[in-house]
């Protein structure tokens, strides 16, 4: 119990991994609250390639997760755009209307 | 029990309640600024743990990219956005009991995984972690050289995002006067000066 290992981290890594996919579940109508928890889902991911790399010893984990540090944010910046675009057209940010963007 | 590995764990799970409860916070939250701000705690927490697990470069990289830039646009584009977010909350009861049956099936197995599975015995890292050397200087020797193409794409990934996300936001609106230089610069005097041959007596109309 007081020894933190790796399982640990993998614990924590677990929890905050089911909670950005229970957030994409409950909140369906608010946009923002979904990619909110993509980035919840995003971080877990990181902690699991940090935690493995701290335990193997390998930095190819860390630099990793560097890498997806970057795709995340750019995933923001585009997600985020889309919705300024999308609320300006249509006046919510509701998801049940999202597929007016079709062609 | 000795002080040594006491503090370690009280410090660890200090950081993992944090996280954790910041982030069921986030999914929760009445208003989406509450979240946001909810979601920077989970990344601050989250930049704890990096630093426990000894990768400060990536801790200090989640707070600078994450709280001072990512966590930030989030707010911007809440508040920039005039929605009812009370009426955005409306099937969250409705959602609840699925997506919590689910959630608490997939961290059970989760957590099941994680505490089961055993590593190979015959592994090699590829990118050892030297004692001695800095993690930021660890990073800087495998970084531009074993990973330098990853790092190039990861920099066109941003470049293409920027030019993706403003873009998307440009907002031409009608009826307003902008300078355009390229019609400027191709403005030659045959279009700018008109000459008028007028005849003696008679004056322009």
């Amino acid at each position: 119990m007081m020894e933190i290992g790796i399982h640990h981290y993998l614990a924590v890594s677990a929890i905050i991994f089911t909670i950005g996919v229970f957030g994409i579940f409950v909140n369906r109508k608010n946009v923002v609250i979904v990619l909110m928890s993509v980035e919840l889902i995003l971080l877990a991911v990181n902690i699991n390639f940090v935690a493995f790399s701290a335990h193997l010893n390998d930095l190819t984990g860390q630099v990793f997760a560097l890498f997806i540090l970057t795709v995340a944010a750019a995933e923001a910046a585009v997600g985020l755009a889309i919705l300024v675009v999308y609320f300006r057209n249509r006046g919510d940010i509701s998801v049940d209307h999202i597929n007016m963007m079709k062609g | 029990m000795e002080l040594g590995t006491v503090l370690p764990a009280i410090a660890f799970y200090l950081f993992a309640s944090t996280a954790c409860i910041c982030a069921l916070m986030v999914v929760i939250a009445r208003s989406p600024v509450r979240s946001v701000l909810f979601l920077i705690m989970t990344f601050f927490s989250a930049a704890a743990l990096f630093v426990m697990l000894g990768a400060e470069f990536l801790a200090l990289l989640l707070v600078i990219v994450y709280v001072g830039a990512v966590a930030v646009l989030f707010l911007f584009v809440v508040m920039m956005l005039d929605v009812d977010f009370v009426e955005l909350k409306q099937g969250f009861a409705e959602y609840l009991p699925l997506g919590g049956l689910l959630a608490f099936v997939l961290t059970v197995e989760l957590i099941v995984l994680g505490t089961t599975f055993r590593l190979p015995e015959n592994f090699s890292a590829q990118v050892p972690i030297e004692q001695g050397v800095s993690n930021i200087e660890a990073f800087g020797l495998v970084l531009y050289t074993d990973f330098a193409f990853f790092f190039e794409a990861a920099g066109l990934i941003l470049l293409v995002a920027m030019i993706g996300a403003i873009m998307l936001t440009l907002n031409k609106k009608k009826g307003v006067k902008r300078q355009k230089v390229s019609d400027q610069v191709a403005r030659t005097p045959k279009d700018g000066l008109e000459l008028i041959d007028v005849k003696p007596g008679e004056g322009l109309s």
